[in-house]
């Protein structure tokens, strides 16, 4: 199709209408592939490797609902967004689902008629200084330059952060993380404020990471997760439980590794269910029984995924903190699968 | 006495000038240490360019090429040259090489954008150098279903049958030239663009079906690097000359309709933002389509550059329109040539030869503009380069991707600007 409509305007100028569907799940597998809006660049969460292939913790995410649906993590279309279209290519259809460190907002959710179906990694806003200036909390920031990225949410809580304690600074707008990691290292200001995960992944880029400290302070609530366009709760309640099923599996020790040993002779009935063993949990989602037993098997489940993009284990070196299952103590809680 | 004048009978030998005005030193006199404040001014600038350089030079020549990830870079450089050295590490442009270029290409089809690349140029042969047979141009008019047939792939029915739109356009001229000229027009406009719309895509499944002949078909979204830059200037280069002197001779007619509708167009594409034409490609048009249309994104954004440029063109070719006398349009009035012979031997020849430096300057913003796509997600150099940034193993890398893609995106610059002096020394046959 896309072949002809081309071909028609360059020639011309055509137009091709296609069909009208209000159901994502037929459409994406009529398609035989899932289209997943992703980022175009993002340090352990979303990149293309020097074969192309993307690799990433948001990326991972597109791959386990592509192969909860398919049986192959390998049938997917990634399409990398900016921060300016990723609404409006979900709104459009141009995407299936969009997994790119989005935060979860009232306004985003509401007014922008997108779903958000879960949180896949709770991030927040910190600072970095080098640590020759001996500052140990946020709190002593007053007079500082702050290198800050322009028109996103991180500005807006700079200053609700400042005002609140009272203190003053000098922002510097800056267009990129990458610009920004230079004008922070070229001295151009004392502080340079993104999410926390995005600062770790910066700091372990520099020539001596060591000379850099992140302060303790989070200043914001940076819930970041897959959403899905407003209309098709069908469609958000799958993502959303393939989503719960890697959380559930973390929780209740299903590994990549153990996977098939687990589904073949469990005694744990959450188990059984979830790996569709027992129970009918795919059909009423319009996927096959073993649904999440081959989410999981994509990339693993939470904590593996977490592991090997950002963990303490990679470059960027991520401790689990709110992002453990709530059993330890973090916030990453999956409802029960029954 | 009888004084004898003296009177030299032969030639004295020339001398050689003095050393001090020929050759490097007296180069050197006369340009660089022709006075006090000269020589001054000469002083000081060797020695900024000499500091500049003292800089650069180990950056760009004591550097890494072969390392793994930007950290091994480092442990390299620190070995090599000490630790107060800091090199390049060109070692990420030798990894993503074929990333840069290519984008996402498959990497087994590797020679069909290369093949693309080859015979561009040898259809614009014709074009650039008249010396070249014009038999030639054939190729140039069919080398855009070609080209485009090579890297989107997909049956070879597909530039086939849009070819053949145009010999459907040329019948319906020749029907409707029957019966009067408007029909001819009507016929001519209407019939390709029903053939185009509805008929081409049932008759080449059909003719797949028969005799499935085609190459493998690529995306788009797996275009990227210095291709899509060169797919989308070219392509909007291309298109935008004649759309732009059509716009130009718009402009200037008598038609009341056609000149309104050219100013208005010209106006507001001018009075726009590049980026903003792209957002609507990329972003708004999806709203004015039904749902599920996929309607390919590089063709948008070739769109919208064609119609950008070609404002830009028209008002070009119009400057070089208005430094005609008005003698010239007299001439060709008075030797009973109509208004398209009068355009095409005579006013466009010397129209666009004193445009040649503004349409070339066009062209140049132009494909530096293609860069602008990375911000509606479509991965060329500049967008690649933040991609290949998020990579862990290459994060923290800044300046050797922004030196290697500014290098390239200079060499065809620069071979855009010495085409066109090339072509005004041709061209100039004097009217000083």
């Amino acid at each position: 199709m896309t072949k002809t409509v081309f071909w028609g305007v360059l020639a011309a100028a055509g137009v091709a209408a296609g069909m009208v569907s209000a159901n994502t799940l037929d459409d994406v597998k009529a398609r035989g592939e899932l289209i997943c809006g992703t980022n175009t660049g993002l340090v352990g969460f979303a990149a293309p490797d020097a074969n192309g292939r993307y690799e990433g913790f948001d990326v991972a995410w597109c791959r386990a609902v592509a192969a909860a649906i398919f049986g192959d993590p390998e049938k997917i279309e990634f399409k990398p967004l900016t921060t300016t279209n990723r609404f409006t290519a979900l709104a459009a259809g141009e995407v299936d689902l969009v997994v790119r460190n989005t935060t979860w907002t009232f306004t985003r959710d509401v007014d922008l008629k997108l779903d958000f179906v879960g949180v896949n990694y709770y991030d927040g806003q910190g600072f970095m200084v080098p640590k020759e200036l001996g500052v140990t909390s946020a709190r002593e920031l007053d007079g500082a330059t702050v290198c800050i990225q322009k028109g996103t949410t991180t500005e807006l809580n700079l200053s609700d952060f400042f005002r609140a304690n009272n203190i003053s600074y000098e922002p510097v707008p800056i267009e990129t993380n990458a610009e920004a990691q230079q004008q922070y290292l070229a001295g151009a200001c004392d502080v340079y404020t993104t999410d926390a995960s995005g600062l770790a992944a910066t700091r372990a880029s520099f020539e001596a990471p060591g000379d850099h400290i992140i302060l303790p302070e989070i200043v914001s609530k940076e819930p970041l997760g897959p959403l899905v366009r407003h209309g098709d709760s069908d469609w958000a309640d799958l993502v959303r439980w393939v989503h719960n099923a890697l959380l559930a599996a973390e929780e209740l020790g299903v590994t990549s590794a153990n996977i098939e040993e687990l589904s073949a002779s469990t005694e744990n009935p959450e188990i059984a269910r979830l790996l569709g063993t027992e129970g009918n949990l795919g059909e009423m989602l319009g996927l096959s029984a073993d649904w999440a037993k081959n989410a999981i098997k994509a990339e693993g489940n939470y904590g593996e995924i977490f592991e090997k993009y950002i963990g303490e284990g990679t470059p960027i070196g991520l401790a689990r903190g709110l992002n453990a299952q709530w059993t330890e103590g973090g916030l990453q809680y999956a409802p029960p699968f029954r | 006495m009888a004084m004898t004048p003296y009177v030299r009978t032969r030639m004295l030998e020339q001398k050689p000038p003095p050393v001090t005005s020929v050759g490097p030193a007296g180069w050197m006199r006369r340009n660089l240490f022709a006075g006090p404040v000269n020589s001054a001014m000469t002083v000081v600038t060797l020695g900024v360019v000499a500091l500049l350089l003292s800089h650069l030079l180990p950056w760009v020549f004591l550097s890494v090429w072969n390392a793994d990830s930007l950290a091994e870079c480092r442990q390299i450089i620190d070995e090599t040259w000490g630790t107060e050295h800091s090199g390049a590490c060109w070692a990420v442009v030798r990894e993503r090489f074929l990333q840069l270029v290519y984008g996402f290409y498959p990497w087994d089809f590797l020679w069909r954008p290369n093949l693309t690349f080859v015979l561009m140029l040898v259809a614009l042969a014709p074009v650039l150098f008249t010396g070249l047979p014009r038999r030639m141009l054939v190729f140039s008019v069919l080398y855009p279903f070609l080209g485009a047939w090579l890297l989107w792939g997909g049956p070879v029915w597909t530039p086939l049958l849009a070819l053949a739109g145009f010999g459907v356009a040329a019948l319906g001229w020749r029907l409707g030239g029957r019966v009067n000229a408007i029909l001819a027009v009507a016929l001519a406009v209407l019939l390709p663009l029903l053939w185009w719309i509805l008929v081409m895509g049932p008759l080449g499944r059909g003719l797949s079906a028969l005799l499935p002949l085609g190459l493998e078909p690529v995306e788009s979204n797996k275009f990227g690097g210095f291709m899509v830059s060169v797919v989308i200037g070219m392509s909007a280069i291309t298109l935008s000359l004649p759309l732009g002197i059509l716009l130009a001779l718009g402009r200037q007619t008598d038609l009341f309709i056609v000149r309104s509708f050219s100013v208005a167009f010209i106006e507001f594409i001018r009075g726009v933002p590049l980026i903003t034409l792209l957002f609507v490609a990329s972003t708004l048009l999806n709203y004015f389509m039904p749902p599920g249309t996929n309607f390919d994104l590089i063709v948008r954004v070739i769109i919208m550059a064609t119609l950008f440029s070609a404002a830009y063109i028209a008002e070009v070719v119009r400057g070089g329109l208005a430094a005609l006398p008005k003698g010239q349009y007299e001439a060709a009035d008075s030797l009973g040539l109509d208004y398209w012979q009068a355009q095409r031997l005579i006013i466009m020849p010397q129209a666009l030869k004193i445009a040649i430096p503004g349409i070339v300057s066009t062209f140049i913003g132009l494909f530096k503009d293609t860069t602008l796509v990375s911000i509606i997600g479509i991965l060329d150099p500049i967008g690649l380069s933040n991609a290949i940034r998020a990579d862990s193993a290459w994060n923290g890398i800044y300046w050797e991707l922004f030196a290697f893609i500014g290098f390239v995106f200079f060499l065809f610059c620069f071979s855009m600007s010495r085409y066109s002096m090339y072509l005004e020394r041709k061209l100039n046959t004097g009217h000083r």
